[in-house]
C-alpha cells in the first residue's frame, strides 16, 4: 500500500514541543504513550509505597483511613486506566504498523487525540487529592451507595472515565481498522503475528465493553446530582444493578489487560528459543474464545450479593471454563520452548518468567472461581494476591519484556544487558514477597481495603511491605536502562535478536520515522510464507475480511 | 516525618520477637459449622490439583529451559503443529474441571437452602456497626468496636483481640440452624464469620438471607467485608456461640434490660447525668465522623463544635439527628438510638468542647419529634 | 510521494487533536463545578463548549478539503466505512448499558423488591410496572404509547425511507432528488425533536413524570433523553450534508460521508424502535 502525505508534509519529524502535541505518526505517538504510563506507574506505585507502609504493622501510623481509601481507590484506577492500558496501546501504536507493513495507523490524527485526552483525564484524578474532601475513596470499582456519598472529585472522577473510555474507544477503533484494513499485500489473517492479532480481540473487547462502563457511571453521575433512582431502593433501583453493568464491563476489561500479553510473550518466546510458536491458529483460537466466555462470567465478582443458586452455578461453571482456552495457551508456550535452542537475555527471563507467574495467579482465580470458596475469600487479600499476580506478574511484567525486546528497534542502541538483569532478577525475586504471602492473609481472614487489622496478620503484612519496598526500589533500575538506552549503548542492527521474526525486523534500527511507505517493500519480505505463522501458506484462505485487491 | 521516625523505629523493635498472636496461619481457619468444612475441604481438594498440574507443567518447562539451552549446545527443532496434542490439553483440563465442579455444586445448594431456621435473626449494617434483631424474640441492640481510640492510635499496648472486639456480641444457641436476614441501612457492608463459613453482603432496601450452624460453643469472630467508607477497618463482627441454657438465660436478662430502658424513658434526667450519658454515646456513634474533639473533618465531616445547629434552636438540632441529613453521610439515628441515648447524645453536643447553652434535652423531646 | 489518487493519505499534524482535549476539558470541569455551585462553572462549561464547536468544524472541514482535492483513496474510504461501523457498535453498546437497566429493573429489583421476603423492609409494596418504587411518595401518570410516540415512530420510520431515498438519488446522479430527500428527512427529524419536546414538557407539568419518579422516571428519561441527543447529532450531520450537496460535492461513486450520516440515522432509527416496543408500549 502507497501512502502519500500531505504536500506541507516533511519526511522528519517536526522540532519543539508541539512536534509532540501535534504529531500524527504512529511511532511518536507510540512513544507518547509510553512515557505517559511510565509516568504514572510512578506516581500510582508511589502510592502503593504509601499503602504498604501504612500497612507495615498494626495500628494507624502514616495516613487516616480516608487518606489510605483514597490511595488504594486512586491506586487501583490509575495503574488499570494510566498505566496498563496506554503502555500497551503505546506497543499497538509502534509495532502493529511495524509488524503488518502498513505506513501508519489508519486514522493518525484521531490517533493523537486518543492519547491527548489522557493527561486530561490523569489531571483530574490526580488533581482531585488537591480538593477539598479529598479524591474519591470508593474503590476502584466505584459500587453505590458509597460512592454516592462523596463531594465534589466523584463527579470529576466520572467525567475522567468518561474521558479515558472515549480515549480507549477511539484507539481501539484505530487498530481494529489498521489491522483490518491496512495490511501489506500478501499478509493474510493467518499470517498476522499473535500480537496483532491478540490487540485486533482486544480491540473489539474495548469497543463493546468501554460504552457499557460509560453507561454506568453516567447512571451514577445522574443518582448522585439529577435525582434518580437506578441504584436505590425506594425508587424501585437496586445497588445490585450497578454491580451487573460494572462487571459486565470489568471482566472483559481484565482480558483488556492480558491479551496484549499474551501476544507480547508468544511473539518473545520463539525469538529465544528459535523456533516457530507452537500451534498458532489453536493460540488464536483459544484468545478469541477466552474474549466470548469474558461475556458470560462477570457475575463471579458478586457471588456474596445474594444471587439465586441457579446463578451462581451458571457463573461458576463458565468461569472455570475459561481456564481451559487459557491453558491451551500455556502448554503451547511450554511447547513452543520444548527443544528450542534457548538464550536469556532479559526480554526471555521476563517471558518465562511471565509464564509461570501468570499460571499462579490464574489458580488462585480458579479458586475463587468455586463460588463457595469465594464466600469465604470474597473482598480478601487473597483476591489482592490473585489480581495482582495476573496484572504485576502478568500484564506489568509482559510490558517489561516488550520494552527490552524492543527497545533496540525504538533507539538503536542495545540497553545494558547487566542492568536488565539486576533489574530482572530483584523484581522478580522481591514480587514474590509483596504478594505471596497475601495469600495466606486472606486464607486466614484478612479484609482488603482496610487501614488497619488484627494482630495476627502483622507477620504476613510485614514481610510484604518489605518485598514492596525492594520491588518498589527495583523500578528505578528500569528508568535507568531506558535512559541510558536512548542515550547511547551498542549499535543495534535492523534485526537486534537472533531469532527474531517479522517485518518490523526488516527496517533499519532505529526504525526510520516512516515505514512501508511503499507497498512492495512490505511485499518483498512476505513473499516467502512467514516461519512464525504456523497457518497452512495457502492461497486465499488468508486474505480475510476488509481485503480487498482492487482498492490497492 | 514524626511518623516516618516511630515507623522506622517500631520497625525495628516489632521484627524480633513477633507478638505471640501472630499465627503465621497458612490456611482457612478452623471450620467450626458443616458449610465451613466442606469450603475447607474443596479448598484443599482444588489446592492439590493445581499444585500438580503446576509441577507436572513446569517440570516440564524448566526442564526444557535447562537441557535445551542454545548454551549446552542444543539445536532447535522446527516443529510447531500437532493436532493431537492439542486435543488432549483441551480435553483432560475439561475433564479436571468437571471433577472439581461437582463437589462445589452441592456445597452451593447447601449454602443456598435457608429453609427451617430455629432462630431468625434480621442483622442490619449501619456506618460503622451491626444491629441485630432478633425478630421472634423482641431483641434488638447494636453491636459497636470496643476497641478504645489509643490502641488504634498507637498510644496504648494493643490487645489480645485488637479490632476483633465488640461491646455487644451476637449471642446463638450451638448446634441450631440461625437464618439470618441481612439488610443495609447507608450503604453495602458484608457480614463475614470465617469460622463460621457465612458470608453474605447487606444491600440497603433489600433483605438477602443466610444461615449457619455453628458446631462448637466459643466466640467467632469476622469483620465488614465491603468497602463502606471511612471506618470499614473498624466494624467487627463476634459470634458468641452458648449452651441451649446460657442462651436462655442471656435471652432473659437481654429482656429485663429492655424492660428497664422502657422504663427510664418517661423520666427527667438532671444535665449532667444526660452529658455522661451522650458522652459514651458520642463515642460509640458519632465520634468516627465528627471526631472525639467535634472538630470534624474539614470539607468532609462537619465540627459540631460550634456549629450552628448545636448552638441553635434544640429542635432543629434534634431533627438532624433523628432524621439526618438526606444524601449525606450523616445517616437518620432515630431508628439507631433510644430515645434517652438521643436526648443523652444531643445535650452532649450542646455541652461539650466550646459549646456552653447549657441546656438539657429530655427524652420526651426527642419522642415528640418522632414522626 | 506521489501524486493525487494514489496511497493512502497520511495527514499533517494537526492542532485540532489538542483543541478537542482542551474542549473536553473545559466541559467536564466546567459541569463539575456548575453542579457543585462553584462560581465560573457555567462560563467555563460554555467555553468548553465553543471549542468544541470550533474543533469539530475546523477538524471535519479540513477532512472534507482534503477529501474534496481527491487525496483519499479507496483504501482511505475503506478505513472510514471500518471506522463508522466499529463506532456505530460502540454506541449500540453504550445504548445497551441502559436497556439492561430497564431489563434488570422490570424483571430482577422490582419484583423482588414486591417479593415476601422484603415485606419486612417494604410492607405492602406491591410492585407492578410501570412504578415509582416502594419509598416514594409523588404520584406519576406514565407515558401512554399510543399518542405521540407512536406518531414519532412513524416519523422516524418515514424519514429513514427518505433518506433512502436521497441516498438513491444520489447514486444515479439526480442532485434535485438528494437535497429534497435529504431536506424533508430533516424536516422529519426536526418535528421527532419538537414532538420530542412537548411530550418532556408535558410529562413534568401534567403526568408528575420526571426524573426523580423512581426507575421508570429514571430509564425512561435516561433512554429516551440520550436517544434525543442522537437524533440531535444525526440531524446536524444530515444539515451538514445537504450544505455540502448544495455546494457540489459528493460523486455517484464517492460519497462516504453521506452513507455515514445514513448509516448513523438507521442507528437511531432502530434504537427508537426498541424505545417505542420496550419503554412505551410494553
Ligand atoms: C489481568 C487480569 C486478570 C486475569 C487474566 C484474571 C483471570 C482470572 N480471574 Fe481474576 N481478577 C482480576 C484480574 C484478572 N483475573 C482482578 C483485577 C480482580 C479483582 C477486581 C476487584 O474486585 O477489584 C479479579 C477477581 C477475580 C474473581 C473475584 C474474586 C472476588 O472478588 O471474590 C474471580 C472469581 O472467580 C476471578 C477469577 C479468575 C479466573 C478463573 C481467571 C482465569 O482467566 C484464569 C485462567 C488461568 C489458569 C487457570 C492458569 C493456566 C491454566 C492451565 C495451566 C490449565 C490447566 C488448569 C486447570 C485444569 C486447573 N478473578
Ligand atoms: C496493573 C495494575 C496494578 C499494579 C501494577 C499494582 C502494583 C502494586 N500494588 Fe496494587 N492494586 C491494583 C492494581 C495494581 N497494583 C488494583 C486494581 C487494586 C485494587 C484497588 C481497589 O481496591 O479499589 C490494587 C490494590 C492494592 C493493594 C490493596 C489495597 C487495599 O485493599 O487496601 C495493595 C496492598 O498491598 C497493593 C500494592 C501494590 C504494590 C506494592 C504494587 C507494586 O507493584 C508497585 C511498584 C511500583 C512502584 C513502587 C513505583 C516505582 C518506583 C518508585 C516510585 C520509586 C520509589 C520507591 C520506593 C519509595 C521504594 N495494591
Ligand atoms: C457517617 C458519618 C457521620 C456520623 C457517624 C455522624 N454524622 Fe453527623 N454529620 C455528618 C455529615 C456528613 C454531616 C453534614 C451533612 C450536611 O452536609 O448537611 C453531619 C451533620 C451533623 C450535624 C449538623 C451540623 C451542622 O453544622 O450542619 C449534627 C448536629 C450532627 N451531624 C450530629 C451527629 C450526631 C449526634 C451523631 C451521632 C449520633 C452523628 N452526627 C454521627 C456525618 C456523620
Ligand atoms: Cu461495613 Cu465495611
Ligand atoms: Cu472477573
Amino acid at each position: 500500500m502507497q501512502a502519500t502525505h500531505a504536500p506541507e508534509h516533511g519526511h522528519g519529524p517536526p522540532g519543539g514541543l508541539m512536534r509532540w502535541v501535534t504529531t500524527t505518526n504512529h511511532k511518536d505517538i507510540g512513544t507518547l504513550y509510553l512515557w505517559f504510563a511510565g509516568v504514572m506507574f510512578f506516581v500510582a506505585g508511589s502510592m502503593a509505597m504509601l499503602i504498604r507502609a501504612e500497612l507495615f504493622q498494626p495500628g494507624l501510623q502514616l495516613v487516616q483511613p480516608e487518606v489510605f481509601n483514597q490511595l488504594t481507590t486512586l491506586h487501583g484506577l490509575i495503574m488499570i486506566f494510566g498505566v496498563i492500558m496506554p503502555a500497551f496501546t503505546g506497543f499497538a501504536n509502534w509495532q502493529v504498523p511495524l509488524m503488518i507493513g502498513a505506513p501508519d495507523m489508519a486514522f493518525p490524527r484521531m490517533n493523537n487525540w486518543s492519547f491527548w485526552l489522557l493527561p486530561v483525564a490523569a489531571a483530574f484524578l490526580v488533581g482531585s487529592t488537591l480538593l477539598p474532601g479529598g479524591a474519591v475513596a470508593g474503590g476502584w470499582t466505584m459500587y453505590p451507595p458509597l460512592f454516592i456519598q462523596g463531594g465534589i472529585s466523584y463527579d470529576l472522577t466520572i467525567f475522567a472515565v468518561h474521558i479515558m473510555g472515549a480515549s480507549s474507544i477511539m484507539g481501539a477503533i484505530n487498530i481494529i481498522t489498521t489491522i483490518l484494513n491496512m495490511r501489506a499485500p500478501g499478509m493474510g489473517m493467518m499470517k498476522l503475528p499473535l500480537f496483532v492479532w491478540t490487540w485486533l480481540i482486544t480491540a473489539f473487547l474495548l469497543i463493546a465493553v468501554m460504552p457499557v462502563l460509560a453507561g454506568a457511571v453516567t447512571m451514577l453521575l445522574t443518582d448522585r446530582n439529577f435525582g434518580t433512582h437506578f441504584f436505590d431502593a425506594a425508587g424501585g433501583g437496586d445497588p445490585v444493578l450497578f454491580q451487573h453493568v460494572f462487571w459486565f464491563f470489568g471482566h472483559p476489561e481484565v482480558y483488556i489487560l492480558i491479551l496484549p500479553a499474551f501476544g507480547i510473550i508468544s511473539t518473545i518466546l520463539p525469538t529465544f528459543a528459535r523456533k516457530p510458536l507452537f500451534g498458532y491458529a489453536s493460540m488464536v483460537y483459544a484468545t478469541a474464545s477466552i474474549a466470548i466466555l469474558s461475556f458470560l462470567v462477570w457475575a463471579h465478582h458478586m457471588f456474596t450479593v445474594g444471587l439465586p443458586a441457579g446463578a451462581q452455578l451458571f457463573f461458576m461453571y463458565a468461569t472455570m471454563l475459561i481456564a481451559v482456552p487459557t491453558g491451551v495457551k500455556v502448554f503451547n508456550w511450554v511447547a513452543t520452548l520444548w527443544r528450542g535452542s534457548m538464550t536469556f537475555e532479559t526480554p526471555m527471563l521476563f517471558a518465562v518468567a511471565f509464564v509461570c507467574l501468570f499460571t499462579i495467579g490464574g489458580f488462585s482465580g480458579l479458586v475463587l472461581a468455586m463460588a463457595p470458596v469465594d464466600i469465604q475469600l470474597h473482598d480478601t487479600y487473597y483476591v489482592v494476591a490473585h489480581f495482582h499476580y495476573v496484572l504485576v506478574s502478568g500484564a506489568l511484567f509482559s510490558i517489561y519484556a516488550g520494552v527490552y525486546y524492543w527497545l533496540p528497534k525504538w533507539t538503536g542502541h542495545m540497553y545494558d544487558e547487566r542492568l536488565g538483569r539486576w533489574h530482572f532478577w530483584l523484581s522478580a525475586i522481591s514480587f514474590n514477597v509483596l504478594f505471596f504471602p497475601q495469600h495466606f492473609l486472606g486464607l486466614a481472614g484478612m479484609p482488603r481495603r482496610i487501614p488497619d487489622y488484627a494482630l495476627q496478620f502483622a507477620d504476613f503484612n510485614r514481610i510484604s511491605s518489605i518485598g514492596g519496598f525492594v520491588f518498589g526500589a527495583s523500578q528505578i533500575l528500569l528508568l535507568i536502562v531506558i535512559v541510558k538506552c536512548i542515550r547511547g549503548g551498542a549499535r543495534a542492527e535492523a534485526r537486534a535478536w537472533e531469532g527474531a521474526q517479522g517485518l518490523e525486523w526488516t527496517v533499519p534500527s532505529p526504525a526510520p520515522y516512516h515505514t512501508f511507505l511503499e507497498p512492495d517493500v512490505a511485499e518483498r519480505h512476505l513473499s516467502p510464507p512467514l516461519p512464525q505463522a504456523g497457518g497452512p501458506p495457502s492461497g486465499d484462505e488468508g486474505r480475510g475480511e476488509g481485503y480487498a485487491p482492487e482498492l490497492r | 516525618m514524626k511518623a516516618f521516625r516511630t515507623l522506622w523505629a517500631s520497625a525495628g523493635l516489632l521484627w524480633l520477637p513477633g507478638p505471640a498472636l501472630s499465627a503465621w496461619q497458612l490456611n482457612l481457619p478452623v471450620p467450626r459449622s458443616e458449610i465451613a468444612r466442606q469450603i475447607h475441604d474443596l479448598h484443599t481438594l482444588i489446592l492439590w490439583v493445581c499444585v500438580g498440574i503446576f509441577v507436572v507443567v513446569f517440570g516440564v518447562m524448566f526442564y526444557a529451559l535447562w537441557r535445551h539451552r542454545k548454551a549446552a549446545g542444543h539445536a532447535a527443532r522446527h516443529f510447531h503443529e500437532n493436532t493431537a496434542v492439542e486435543v488432549a490439553w483441551t480435553a483432560i483440563p475439561f475433564l479436571i474441571l468437571v471433577g472439581m465442579a461437582w463437589p462445589a455444586t452441592r456445597t452451593i445448594l447447601a449454602q443456598k437452602d435457608t429453609s427451617d431456621p430455629d432462630l431468625t435473626v434480621k442483622v442490619t449494617g449501619y456506618q460503622w456497626k451491626w444491629e441485630y434483631d432478633y425478630l421472634q424474640e423482641g431483641v434488638k441492640y447494636l453491636s459497636v468496636l470496643a476497641t478504645p481510640r489509643e490502641q488504634i492510635e498507637n498510644r496504648a499496648a494493643k490487645g489480645e483481640h485488637y479490632l476483633l472486639e465488640v461491646d455487644e456480641p451476637l449471642v446463638v444457641p450451638v448446634g441450631r440452624k440461625v437464618r439470618v436476614l441481612l439488610t443495609a441501612n447507608d450503604v453495602i457492608h458484608a457480614w463475614w464469620v470465617p469460622a463460621l463459613g457465612v458470608k453474605q453482603d447487606a444491600i440497603p432496601g433489600f433483605i438477602r438471607d443466610t444461615w449457619f450452624r455453628a458446631a462448637a460453643v466459643g466466640t467467632y469472630r469476622g469483620q465488614c467485608a465491603e468497602l463502606c467508607g471511612r471506618d470499614h477497618a473498624f466494624m467487627p463482627i463476634v459470634v458468641e456461640v452458648k449452651s441451649e441454657a446460657d442462651y436462655r438465660a442471656w435471652l432473659a436478662d437481654r429482656k429485663a434490660k429492655l424492660a428497664a430502658a422502657a422504663a427510664e424513658a418517661g423520666k427527667a434526667f438532671g444535665l449532667d447525668e444526660l452529658k455522661a450519658r451522650g458522652e459514651k454515646v458520642y463515642a460509640a456513634n458519632c465520634a468516627a465522623c465528627h471526631q472525639p474533639d467535634g472538630k470534624g473533618i474539614p470539607g468532609v465531616f462537619p465540627a459540631v463544635d460550634g456549629s450552628k445547629v448545636a448552638l441553635g434552636p434544640r429542635q432543629g438540632h434534634i431533627e438532624v439527628v433523628l432524621h439526618g441529613r438526606p444524601g449525606t453521610a450523616m445517616a437518620a439515628f432515630g431508628p439507631q438510638l433510644s430515645d434517652v441515648d438521643l436526648a443523652a447524645v444531643v445535650t452532649y453536643q450542646r455541652n461539650a468542647w466550646g459549646n456552653r447553652t447549657g441546656e438539657a434535652v429530655q427524652p420526651a423531646e426527642v419522642r415528640a419529634l418522632r414522626k | 510521494m506521489s501524486a493525487q489518487g494514489h496511497g493512502y493519505y497520511l495527514p499533517a499534524p494537526s492542532h485540532w487533536p489538542i483543541v478537542g482535549s482542551g474542549a473536553l476539558l473545559g466541559l467536564a470541569l466546567g459541569a463539575t463545578l456548575l453542579i457543585h455551585g462553584v462560581a465560573g462553572g457555567g462560563w467555563l462549561l460554555a467555553a468548553g463548549a465553543a471549542l468544541l464547536v470550533w474543533m469539530l468544524f475546523g477538524w471535519f472541514g479540513t477532512v472534507i478539503r482534503e477529501n474534496e482535492r481527491g487525496l483519499f483513496n479507496l483504501r482511505v474510504d475503506a478505513s472510514y466505512r471500518w471506522g463508522m461501523g466499529w463506532f456505530i457498535f460502540s454506541e449500540v453498546m453504550f445504548f445497551a448499558a441502559f436497556f439492561g437497566a430497564l431489563f434488570y429493573t422490570r424483571t430482577i429489583s422490582v419484583p423482588d423488591l414486591a417479593s415476601a421476603d422484603q415485606q419486612l423492609l417494604w410492607p405492602g409494596y406491591a410492585g407492578g410496572w410501570p412504578t415509582s418504587g416502594p419509598g416514594l411518595e409523588d404520584p406519576f401518570t406514565p407515558m401512554a404509547a399510543w399518542g405521540i410516540p407512536a406518531l414519532n415512530t412513524l416519523i422516524l420510520l418515514s424519514s429513514g425511507a427518505t433518506v433512502t431515498w436521497a441516498h438513491w438519488g444520489l447514486k444515479r446522479g439526480r442532485r434535485r432528488q438528494l437535497i429534497l430527500g435529504l431536506a424533508l428527512t430533516l424536516a422529519l427529524g426536526a418535528a421527532f425533536l419538537g414532538l420530542q419536546a412537548y411530550e418532556y414538557r408535558h410529562a413534568y407539568s401534567e403526568l408528575g413524570l420526571t426524573l426523580g419518579a423512581g426507575v421508570y422516571g429514571a430509564t425512561f428519561f435516561m433512554l429516551t433523553g440520550f436517544h434525543g441527543l442522537h437524533v440531535t447529532v444525526g440531524a446536524i450531520l444530515l444539515a451538514v450534508m445537504l450544505a455540502r450537496a448544495l455546494a457540489g460535492h459528493f460523486t455517484p461513486e464517492r460519497h462516504f460521508a453521506f452513507e455515514a450520516a445514513s448509516w448513523y440515522w438507521h442507528f437511531v432509527d432502530v434504537v427508537w424502535l426498541g424505545l417505542f416496543v420496550f419503554v412505551y408500549w410494553l
